[in-house]
């Protein structure tokens, strides 16, 4: 196991009594890359804010190496941050926004101009050191930010939505560029995100937030394939829900009338017992659109079909009026694989790609998710 | 629309000639008639005459004029100091504010332009008198036994001066402080600047526009409210602008105060290019 960089205990802080963060124990691995995820009003910020040190905690602790870092001001702490909206000194040039933080630990002259060279390069902006950052694109921008916050040589980098400024394209590009330092660079990133796709691509483990509360923390594999709860379910990715009634618990199985529909399931972590409610829960890309007459299935029509390229994604609404949103891969050789708007077909899963969750109330899903944070 | 910009166009002409028209009549010509008068030979009976001569800028460099600017300059740069050692803390915690708070205060601060600035010299004047109410307040206080010589001072000028003057000094400054991003502050000590270190390195430089407005709005003003000195000022505390005064009033050597304004002027101009150069360098104009 990876051994522990950060370490936050019991972390809480509450802005005029409203609480922001409750109670929260996370530890940061030392190189990996972290991801804090959740919509906004989440706390992700905060939290990133009380590790840089710009907020204090009501409770608890941070401990960075074994050394307390709880009541260090920022400018004590061996870590740095990249701001949401870069945050670069209008007032200087790249090159001295670059070298702002060596200057500050009086690093001797021909140390800082290697260091800052070096660190241009390595985001492709050394033909641009004596600009000013606004004659810089968005992009250009971000990567002086970038520049300045690891010419420091931090323990760790903290990201604060750093491509949200972005067009698509150049937030793919950034994406990449960002993976690239950290493998060059080997410093431990946590980054914040509200757009779940970017922390599913980046990260090593994702933590998912939500009203100062983390609902999962796992490899972006787990929280997409395994999520804890319904929350976590709707934020990472789409999700198809069935209600299910139990109907038998056996020794590694279990019986579930999925809308009437008979299934074999596997048995869930969770405990389980006889005429219990469950959630299945199916990713768009595990279901199966059949045809009318398929013995198998839920019935229903097709009402949406989008065309994605490399998959066609369509919503079929079931007799009871819930859609189904299913994602799949395109087989040009099958001639039935195309549906027309209105069709009847049958949706159907493979046994054993569903994944179980405990009933509980659906009002605990969240609504639309907000572009910022 | 189309309608709109027909109609909107003689409107927008018509502004634009009276602005114009105002500048041409009550800038340049003046500017022009300062100029021209500066150039010209002092007259006993119809003020000024021909030929022209540079006789009042030679008379500039009089040891004796030079002394009153000095003079002049190092009261105007004290009230200058003052009234930035006041705005400058007074605007930053003023953008701190919540909005009631700031509303609040700025009204306060704009409150006394409702009264004139000649009338407030007056009652600044009643403060400081030998029986007026600062001594009064002191002595009955205990603090002091005898009143204080306040009024006729060089300090009770200096008083006079920012206490007219200090708005001006406030609101640009103020305008620069709440420009100024909380953030590029948190980067600063993110970097490893402790609160000193971000004060000079970024607060001061990012304020300095609004540091020499405030100035520009401070210094030549001082130089030249003659009323002030007049007013609260001893025979030695002369402004510039009293001796433009006296030159055009009881002197009658109009060429010489004509100079000695355009001298006035040519300090503005400096001192607009130097705040020029300062925003250019944050990068607010220019591409």
């Amino acid at each position: 196991m990876l051994q522990t960089l950060l370490s936050l205990d019991n972390v809480s802080k509450a802005f005029d009594g409203k609480p922001v963060l409750a109670a929260l124990d996370l530890d940061i691995c030392d190189g990996e890359f972290l991801t804090l995820l959740g919509p906004s009003g989440c706390g992700k910020t905060t939290l990133l804010r009380i590790m840089a040190g710009f907020e204090q905690p009501d409770t608890g602790s941070l401990t960075l190496a074994g050394e307390d870092l709880t009541r260090l001001p920022p400018e004590r702490r061996p870590l740095n941050t990249v701001f949401q909206n870069y945050a670069l000194f209008p007032h200087m040039s790249v090159y001295d926004n670059v070298a702002y933080g060596l200057k500050m630990e009086k690093r001797p002259r021909e140390e800082i101009h290697k260091r800052v060279m070096e660190v241009l390069e390595m985001v492709q902006l050394q033909n641009f050191a004596r600009r000013k950052p606004h004659q810089l694109s968005g992009g250009q921008q971000q990567r002086v930010a970038i520049a300045r916050a690891v010419v420091k040589r931090p323990r760790l980098l903290l990201l604060d939505e750093p491509l949200s400024a972005l067009d698509y394209k150049l937030r793919r590009t950034m994406q990449g560029e960002l993976k690239r330092l950290q493998r060059e660079l080997g410093i431990t990133f946590v980054f914040v995100t509200h757009d779940q796709e970017e922390a599913l691509s980046m990260s090593d483990r994702v933590v998912v937030l939500r009203d100062g509360e983390i609902q999962q923390l796992g490899t972006p594999r787990e929280v997409y394939e395994r999520p804890a709860n319904l929350f976590t379910a709707r934020f990472v990715g789409e999700t198809n829900f069935f209600p299910g009634r139990i109907t038998s618990v056996e020794a590694a199985r279990l019986r579930v009338d999925v809308m009437g529909l008979e299934r074999t399931l596997q048995l869930p972590r969770f405990e389980v017992s006889e005429g219990e409610s469950v959630n299945v829960l199916l990713r768009p890309e595990d279901i199966r659109v059949l045809g009318p007459d398929d013995p198998q299935g839920l019935p229903g029509k097709v009402i949406e079909r989008n065309y994605k390229g490399s998959t066609l994604d369509s919503v079929i609404e079931l007799a009871d009026g819930t859609q189904v949103l299913a994602s799949e891969f395109f087989d040009e050789d099958d001639p039935a694989f195309d549906y027309n708007l209105g069709e009847p077909v049958r949706v159907s899963w493979v046994d054993g790609w569903e994944w179980l969750l405990p009933e509980e109330s659906v009002a605990a899903a969240p609504g639309d998710v907000d572009e910022d944070g | 629309m189309r309608m709109a910009s027909g109609l909107q166009q003689p409107f927008r002409n018509a502004v634009l000639i009276l602005v114009w028209s105002w500048l041409l009549l009550l800038v340049l010509v003046p500017n022009l008639l300062v100029i021209a008068a500066s150039v010209m030979t002092r007259d006993a009976g119809s003020f000024l005459s021909l030929p022209l001569t540079l006789d009042a800028y030679r008379q500039l460099l009089n040891p004796l004029y030079l002394e009153v600017f000095l003079q002049s300059l190092y009261m105007a740069v004290m009230t200058t100091l003052v009234c930035l050692l006041i705005g400058y803390p007074f605007a930053w915690s003023l953008s701190l504010m919540g909005p009631r708070a700031r509303i609040l205060l700025i009204f306060l601060l704009i409150v006394p332009f409702w009264t004139n600035s000649l009338v407030r010299t007056y009652a600044l004047k009643l403060i400081l008198a030998t029986n007026g109410l600062l001594n009064q307040g002191l002595m009955n206080l205990g603090l002091i036994n005898e009143p204080l010589r306040l009024l006729y001072t060089e300090g009770a000028v200096i008083i006079g001066l920012v206490y007219l003057l200090l708005p001006f000094m406030i609101l640009p400054l103020y305008s620069v402080f709440e420009d100024l991003r909380k953030e590029l502050l948190m980067a600063s000590h993110d970097l490893g600047a402790g609160p000193l270190a971000t004060f000079v390195h970024v607060i001061i430089p990012l304020t300095l526009p609004g540091i020499l407005a405030g100035v520009m709005l401070v210094l030549l003003p001082a130089m030249g409210l003659f009323f002030v000195p007049d007013i609260l000022g001893g025979s030695r505390n002369l402004l510039v602008g009293n001796v433009i005064k006296n030159q055009f009033l009881d002197a009658r050597n109009w060429p010489f105060g004509a100079a000695a304004s355009i001298f006035l002027t040519l300090a503005m101009a400096f001192l607009m290019f130097a705040h020029r150069l300062s925003k250019r360098r944050i990068g607010e104009e220019g591409a």
